[in-house]
């Protein structure tokens, strides 16, 4: 049975064989949809994070992920950005690029950045190489050792920092920023390389009300050129951003569609948002 | 206001260039080079001329011992240097450095081997004495073409290299890291220091190599030769300091240290960590392997014993007492542990593993950052230097 179906994947019609597809190609959008997220399974020691989920996001769009803990949205995030390998299922970047099999290097590569939980930077360098660090250019070895900042390079960190507020503290080494500029410092680490995608986990954790707003407006503004899938807990700052939500609950898609009828979903209310009200 | 305004450009655009500057590799290289240079020669060329030129009697002769003595201590800090590179900068904690610099001595060592020729114990034209004395008739494939001086350069950069690389690329592949990484260094030089013992090997069992006559002609008693090899000891230190801060100072350095802080983050950006972190192994490893090849010559014997698992644990010690990731540190490390150890050997040589003990924990409890750390903190020399370097940025 498994060798027909490898057989059968073998021989997709509607797939050109890996090795006979050139080796850098561009995203294709033609259906308007940047991510397919088919049939995908993964379980750990036989705990099922993900089962049977599907799950597409339209190009330019901004999506947010809700879900109670372990309903598999940071597993999922893991699937796309390559650190965790599926045990069925498919995971394609727009109609042509499959990224099950590709390392994470080679998926931020093509344009899929990724935001922790936990802010992560590189706390003993300054907050300005942190952002030169992210500049998208050839990241192999040789390329690197002989870099160095041209004009263009110089003004795009600089536009950044200003997006992210950051100019004033560009000298200061990352590990003195307060939490949230550590959050948005490394927002602005994925911005700088202008992504196709942005995965963002919990971006307004441990956040006040005020760097809240900010990151909602960030968010919101870079919808469009950018698609952008928010994981987040907290639901007031759902409610601000989205357009669309999904449901997630114990690894496959609950619920879908905007935020009023996601509420009022009867199936929701009972898992979700049932237990918070 | 608007001259406020004018004025907050122009800091702004100072404050930048300053910002860039910091990222350019020669700009670090005019940093933190000169210094350490000045001083390293100048400790070179005063011992050398005080060994040559000043009468034995005078109280400023330096004996041939002790320029064998820092020459060593030179390898011995060249050494740490290597450690520190993987260590200090990507968290590397390699507990089996020791193999590279053996390695590299036994490469050198086969070297002046065969320049003995026909004046061993036994006489023979081709093979070395312990090979006559286990009744070998022809010298083996592997020790062919060691009579050639390139050839043993060669292969002191390329055997070592060429481990580290297999090594390193299976084990950073597998992405294994932290404790076990180290534990799995100190196993591969364990199983070399075993291997190396075997008499069938190759390479003289657990005499080792020793009994060398001369260097490209150089007869290895001679004064002359000593300092030469202590000089060149020296410039190679010089040149491997400089190549590390520049590297270190370069878009890669930064790179490496962005691995040691946040592995993920790197990966996720875009960085393929593991290619990162083998060539930056193999590169500390060809350097822990010139070391052992200025090393052998100047102490006359190359044995298993430096394969030995504690001597590999010894250089981390020099590193952490001379403080990690700062490169001089390291250096300044190895040197003192090592005059400690010559001392401390001399005066009561059962108590000195216990003075190294020792030593390692309160280096770890009072000053974690080691010599370096303290030299940082109040550093007069710093700030003199930065008053003359930038008088307008002082005004700002």
């Amino acid at each position: 049975m498994s060798m027909l179906d490898n057989m059968r994947e073998t021989m997709r019609r509607d797939q050109v064989w890996n090795f006979l597809q050139p080796p850098s190609v561009a995203v294709n959008v033609d259906k308007q949809i940047l991510l397919y997220i088919e049939n995908l399974s993964v379980s750990f020691d036989g705990f099922k994070a993900i089962s049977d989920l599907n799950l597409y996001i339209n190009d330019g769009e901004l999506r947010c992920l809700i879900g109670a803990n372990g309903a598999g949205k940071t597993t999922l995030m893991d699937i796309v950005t390559g650190k965790t390998t599926p045990d069925t299922g498919s995971v394609f970047f727009g109609q042509n690029i499959n990224l099950l099999g590709k390392t994470e290097a080679e998926i931020a590569n093509l344009g899929i950045g990724r935001k922790f939980q936990k802010p992560t930077v590189f706390e003993a360098q300054t907050v300005y190489a942190n952002l030169e660090l992210a500049l998208a250019y050839n990241k192999s070895i040789l390329p690197t050792l002989i870099a160095s900042l041209n004009g263009e390079q110089r003004d795009r960190i600089d536009e950044v920092l200003n997006i992210i507020g950051l100019r004033e503290q560009r000298a200061m080494i990352a590990g003195a920023l307060s939490h949230g500029q550590k959050q948005w410092l490394e927002i602005g680490m994925l911005l700088i390389a202008d992504p196709r995608l942005l995965l963002v986990d919990e971006p307004v954790a441990g956040m006040t009300a005020q760097e809240t707003e900010r990151t909602a407006e960030l968010l919101t503004s870079l919808a469009g050129d950018h698609t952008v899938v928010v994981v987040e807990h907290d639901m007031e700052f759902v409610r601000s951003i989205a357009r669309t939500v999904t449901v997630l609950h114990q690894g496959s898609v609950l619920a879908e569609g905007s935020m009023q009828d996601v509420q009022n979903n009867p199936d929701v209310i009972e898992v979700y948002l049932g237990e918070s009200h | 206001m608007t001259g406020n305004s004018s004025l907050a450009t122009k800091q702004h655009t100072l404050a930048q260039h300053t910002l860039t500057q910091q990222l350019s590799p020669l700009h670090q290289l005019r940093e933190k080079a000169p210094m350490f240079i000045a001083v390293l020669f100048g400790v070179t060329i005063y011992a050398s001329i005080c060994n040559q030129f000043v009468p034995q009697d005078s109280i400023f002769y330096v004996s041939t011992y002790s320029i064998t003595l820092l020459g060593k201590y030179l390898c011995f800090a060249l050494l740490a240097l290597a450690v520190d590179i993987v260590w200090g900068y990507c968290g590397i904690l390699s507990l089996g450095h020791g193999a590279f610099f053996a390695l590299g001595g036994y490469a050198m060592g086969m070297y002046l081997m065969r320049q003995i020729g026909d004046r061993g114990v036994y006489g023979h034209p081709e093979l070395p004495d312990f090979m006559v004395f286990l009744n070998w008739q022809e010298l083996p494939w592997y020790w062919q073409g060691f009579d050639q001086f390139w050839f043993a350069m060669l292969m002191v950069a390329l055997i070592p290299g060429l481990l580290a690389f297999v090594f390193g690329f299976l084990a950073f592949r597998s992405r294994v890291a932290g404790v076990y990484l180290s534990i799995m260094t100190q196993a591969l030089t364990y199983a070399l220091m075993l291997a190396f013992f075997r008499n069938e090997m190759g390479f003289g069992g657990n005499n080792g190599l020793t009994d060398f006559k001369d260097i490209l002609g150089f007869d290895l008693q001679q004064d002359q030769t000593r300092i030469a090899l202590f000089i060149t000891t020296a410039i190679i230190l010089a040149i491997a300091y400089c190549a590390s801060v520049m590297i270190m100072g370069s878009k890669l350095g930064r790179v490496i240290i962005a691995i040691r802080d946040a592995e993920d983050r790197s990966r996720f950006l875009g960085y393929k960590t593991e290619i990162y972190k083998v060539w930056l192994f193999v590169f500390s490893a060809v350097i822990a392997a010139i070391a052992g090849a200025l090393y052998v010559p100047q102490v006359g014997i190359i044995n298993p014993g430096e394969f030995s698992p504690l001597n590999s644990i010894e250089i981390v010690v020099w590193v952490a007492v001379g403080g990690r990731g700062t490169l001089y540190g390291a250096v300044i490390g190895a040197l003192l542990v090592n005059y400690a150890k010559t001392r401390f050997t001399a005066i009561m040589p059962e108590a000195w593993l216990f003075a190294l003990g020792a030593l390692f924990v309160s280096v770890t409890v009072f000053l974690p950052q080691g010599i370096a750390g303290v030299l940082k903190e109040n550093n007069w020399l710093r700030r003199l230097t930065q008053r003359t370097a930038q008088p307008a940025g002082g005004q700002a």
